[in-house]
């Protein structure tokens, strides 16, 4: 009585664990799943398309929010010093129409992907809430960071955290992650009513 | 006649200086906006100003539709329940502050008190205000002044969900 009671317990726990792990998206040590997004060009990415990474710079981000155009730059930057060593970006788009999408991709020449979420699942099965919403894969597609690319988004110059340079640089060193998750003001994700 | 003129100038001074008073009054007519540190912020939460009251602290930005969207249902809570304050705390950049976020007030006529949250390194603050917010907005604060009891929702509010919200706060002991 006394083992089924506790069995009991522990199956509810459980349950309730794995109830909120589920809602809230991916964490920090979890294998993120792979994903088939059409990039700008109409060809299909995914995490598997890299032969060469050794990981990923996976990043949840939108043309409007002024918070995700500020970063833009340093999107970009964050691409051309990482790519060629192992660390491409894999900018994911939350919300726009491929249109607008395309355009900007064009018009800014970014010279990462920038994928097309039509249904918005990867967005939600990795648990991006607000862009620009960064998570850093290892080569294992294990998360080893989550949150923002650094601690000032007015000014690049002025940031004296550099989150995602550190965490890349590390795992680039086979290191630890030594700062894993932040936070950032930034917009909310536009879900589409479907 | 040379009296006459100097009446005439007077009048055309005293024209401009009224005319000027109205401009002034006209463009002061938005309410002040306090520019705050989250020290300030924290210690506002912590320390209620109304203590029998319900305050409510939402976060918004100019930029953010889903906030601007939902301003009418609180600033509509602030007027018409006694028992609730509504601060509407603005995470603008400061450097905006006179060119979007006053002349947003105005056109609005937002009546409930407006601050505005000057920072840019929001990683610790996020967490301080409530550890389950991801930093997306609009997010509001509801402290319950009377038992010192918060609550946080990263949510927008239709106005059916923010009166239930705090009409369930104000009936529970």
């Amino acid at each position: 009585m006394m083992l089924r009671a506790i069995l009991l317990t522990i199956f509810g726990l459980a349950f309730i664990i794995s109830g909120m792990t589920d809602s809230q998206g991916l964490n920090v040590g979890e294998k993120a799943e792979d994903f088939s997004l059409a990039n700008v060009d109409d060809k299909l990415i995914s995490l598997d398309s890299y032969k060469n990474a050794k990981g990923y710079i996976v990043i949840f981000t939108c043309n409007n929010c002024p918070y995700a155009k500020a970063y833009q730059k340093r999107i970009a930057e964050l691409h051309n010093e990482y790519a060629t060593i192992g660390f491409p970006v894999i900018a994911i788009n939350t919300s726009d129409s491929k249109e607008d999408i395309k355009a900007r991709a064009k018009d800014e020449k970014y010279p990462f992907v920038y994928l097309y979420d039509k249904t918005q699942e990867v967005t939600k099965s990795y648990g991006a809430t607000n862009t620009p919403h960064v998570y850093i894969l290892k080569k294992d597609k294990t998360v080893a960071y989550i949150g923002a690319i650094d601690n000032n988004y007015k000014d690049a110059k002025a940031a004296d955290k550099r989150y995602v340079k550190d965490a890349v640089d590390a795992l680039l060193a086979n290191k630890e992650v030594t700062t894993t998750n932040t936070k950032a003001i930034g917009c909310s994700i536009k879900w589409k009513a479907n | 006649m040379k009296r006459c003129f100097a009446m005439k100038g007077g009048y055309i001074m005293r024209y401009i200086f009224v005319f000027i008073f109205h401009l002034h009054v006209l463009m002061s007519f938005g309410q002040q906006v306090d520019v705050i540190k989250s020290e300030q912020l924290f210690q506002m939460v912590e320390n209620c100003e109304y203590k029998d009251k319900i305050q409510v602290y939402n976060f918004w930005a100019t930029w953010c539709a889903p906030c601007i969207r939902e301003i009418p249902q609180f600033e509509s809570v602030n007027e018409l329940n006694e028992n609730v304050n509504v601060t509407l705390i603005s995470l603008d950049d400061v450097d905006l502050l006179n060119k979007k976020v006053k002349p947003f007030i105005l056109k609005k006529a937002i009546k409930s008190k407006v601050m505005l949250l000057d920072e840019t390194d929001f990683n610790e603050i996020i967490s301080r205000i409530d550890e389950s917010w991801s930093g997306a907005i609009p997010a509001t604060l509801i402290v319950d002044c009377r038992s010192g009891h918060k609550f946080f929702y990263e949510q927008e509010f239709t106005e059916d969900e923010l009166i239930k919200t705090i009409d369930n706060l104000i009936d529970s002991p």
